[in-house]
């Protein structure tokens, strides 16, 4: 099997699931239990609170352990929200390509009187930085805008986003998901607020996340409870995870600039070789993009079948394409950079990891020319573009 | 599995996939934005569907359906073709998920849309309620 799903999940290095083991059967005690055995855990659960502060130049009461990306989206705009409505600022500046995680809460927050604006990400897969200072009022308490986007890859400029947000004095949220473990984060450097990061996109276990809210910024309990991670997430605390985690995540940042040219070179091969199928488009910035991203569309065929016939192969990708998603709308964020439907429904992403070898590269490189020339040979669609009855769009 | 293995099976190897031609009739439904597309060419040979071929831009199960849409007529007369229905399409696969049935709505409406093309060709009268409710 080739696994190029890793922007899906990836899989946990079998060191982290070693380190993980003793945290389920030794130290096994509840971290807000008083006895010697809970407190070892609540050692355990401190220091690994901090080793995560450290990776990310952040103190230790800034990192709040969650259930993943999804959670620490939702606690993050729904805690600046709670501040919007005190200070009566009701103004929150996104994207048009975030993940649902903050689309869907930020619709929620439209019924509740909230405005949106929705920046363009142009053509390329990045938002203008002028487009942004425009969009800003003097009620606007939250500008969230992603680190790396998770179908395309592309790398927003977080930096100017940190500091025209600091300008402004607006909270500057970011969904890291993609880039932790791919991309090094300095959230002073940066002007980083809040920040989202989820474990099992780095080699981490499931179901175990961050939130890093700077000291100043209040967050809002939503999930209800205990007074776990400081009054500010209850439930009892998943050490054994977040154990997990935190190894995976030393181990992305120790060798990071090697894996990624590494990756680079092997994802640059795959646009290199697959660009020459005609009437193909890389989606995004070619450069500005996670080195572990490839994504393309493919003129006349549709994804999902492309994706079946690549897995018949022994190939694990993914597609923007509607039918795989179970709604008839394809991607929004291959819309978002204006791919017209029908070339957008027609798209393969293929993410990679430090498992990635060259050999299953070029097994890819041979497997993708093969199925797009069968599906386009059985396509009405490609059928009328050659006949010259459709005009070709990419 | 997402798919049956009759979906599977019709989907890896599609039956009477291609072009005809010099075909008696052709019918298209579907669009491109959507993402599903489905033309049907026959040959037809006193009333009876001698031959028929399919192409198909689309998912797995458009790809499936339009396969065993056009496995159930081969060999049919016209009028026996005319009353394929989608159910019939979807029992022939063993089911398929919720979200894909209008694949199957799509695969009854190419075959219609065939049938009316052959009926307009030859000026053959025919009741346009027949007709009505072709899926695009």
């Amino acid at each position: 099997m080739i696994y190029l799903d890793n922007a899906s999940t990836t899989k946990v290095s079998d060191k982290v699931v070693e380190v993980m083991v003793p945290y389920y059967s030794e130290v096994y005690a509840n971290c807000s239990s008083l006895h010697e055995f809970g407190q070892k855990a609540k050692e355990k659960l401190e220091d690994c609170r901090q080793r995560v502060a450290r990776v990310f130049n952040a103190k230790s009461r800034e990192i709040y352990f969650t259930s993943g990306g999804t959670e620490s989206d939702n606690q993050a705009i729904l805690s600046a929200a709670q501040i919007g409505i005190r200070q009566e600022k009701k103004h929150i500046i996104t994207t048009k390509f975030e993940h649902h995680a903050v689309l869907n809460v930020l619709n929620k927050l439209k019924q509740q009187g909230f405005t949106i604006t929705y920046l363009d990400v142009n053509s390329n897969g990045i938002i203008k930085i002028e487009d942004l200072e425009k969009a800003i009022t003097p009620q606007t308490v939250l500008v969230s805008i992603m680190f790396a986007n998770n179908e395309i890859g592309t790398i927003q400029p977080i930096k100017e986003i940190g500091r025209v947000c600091k300008e402004h004095k607006v909270l500057f949220h970011t969904d890291a998901v993609q880039a932790v473990g791919n991309e090094k984060i300095d959230v002073d450097e940066l002007g980083i607020d809040m920040l989202s990061l989820s474990a099992h996109k780095f080699h981490g276990p499931k179901g175990v996340g961050v939130l890093y809210a700077r000291s100043n910024v209040p967050l809002t309990q939503f999930i209800v409870g205990g007074s776990q991670e400081n009054n500010r997430r209850a439930g009892t605390e998943n050490l054994p995870g977040i154990v997990g985690m935190v190894a995976a995540l030393e181990a992305a940042y120790k060798d990071l600039d090697t894996k990624n040219q590494r990756l680079k070179k092997m994802r640059d091969k795959l646009f290199d070789e697959l660009s020459k199928i005609p009437h193909s488009a890389i989606n995004g910035d070619r450069e500005h993009r996670l080195c572990s991203n490839f994504s393309m569309c493919f003129e006349g065929i549709e994804g999902e079948s492309l994706l079946l016939l690549l897995s018949d192969k022994g190939i694990c990708a993914s597609s923007g394409s509607a039918c795989t998603s179970g709604s008839l709308a394809p991607s929004h964020v291959l819309l978002s950079i204006g791919r017209p439907h029908e070339v957008a429904h027609g798209s393969l992403r293929l993410t990679l990891s430090r498992y990635t070898t060259e050999d299953e590269i070029n097994k890819v490189i041979e497997a993708v020319p093969q199925v797009v020339a069968y599906l386009r040979s059985i396509s009405p669609v490609w059928d009328e573009l050659e006949k010259g009855v459709r005009k070709h769009v990419i | 599995m997402l798919y049956s293995e009759k979906v599977m099976d019709h989907f890896r190897n599609p039956r009477n996939v291609g072009e005809i031609e010099d075909a008696d009739a052709i019918g298209e439904v579907g669009n491109a934005r959507c993402g599903d597309i489905m033309r049907v060419y026959l040959k037809v040979e006193n009333d009876i569907i001698v031959d028929v071929k399919f192409m198909t831009f689309g998912c797995g199960s458009a790809i499936a359906t339009s396969s065993m849409a056009t496995e159930l007529i081969k060999g049919k007369p016209i009028s026996q073709a005319l009353e394929l229905t989608n159910q019939a399409v979807v029992e022939a696969l063993d089911g398929l998920p919720d979200y894909k049935l209008h694949c199957s709505v799509l695969a009854e409406g190419a075959v219609k849309a065939a049938i009316k093309n052959y009926y307009d060709r030859n000026n053959i009268p025919y009741d346009p309620e027949a007709f009505k409710n072709i899926a695009d």
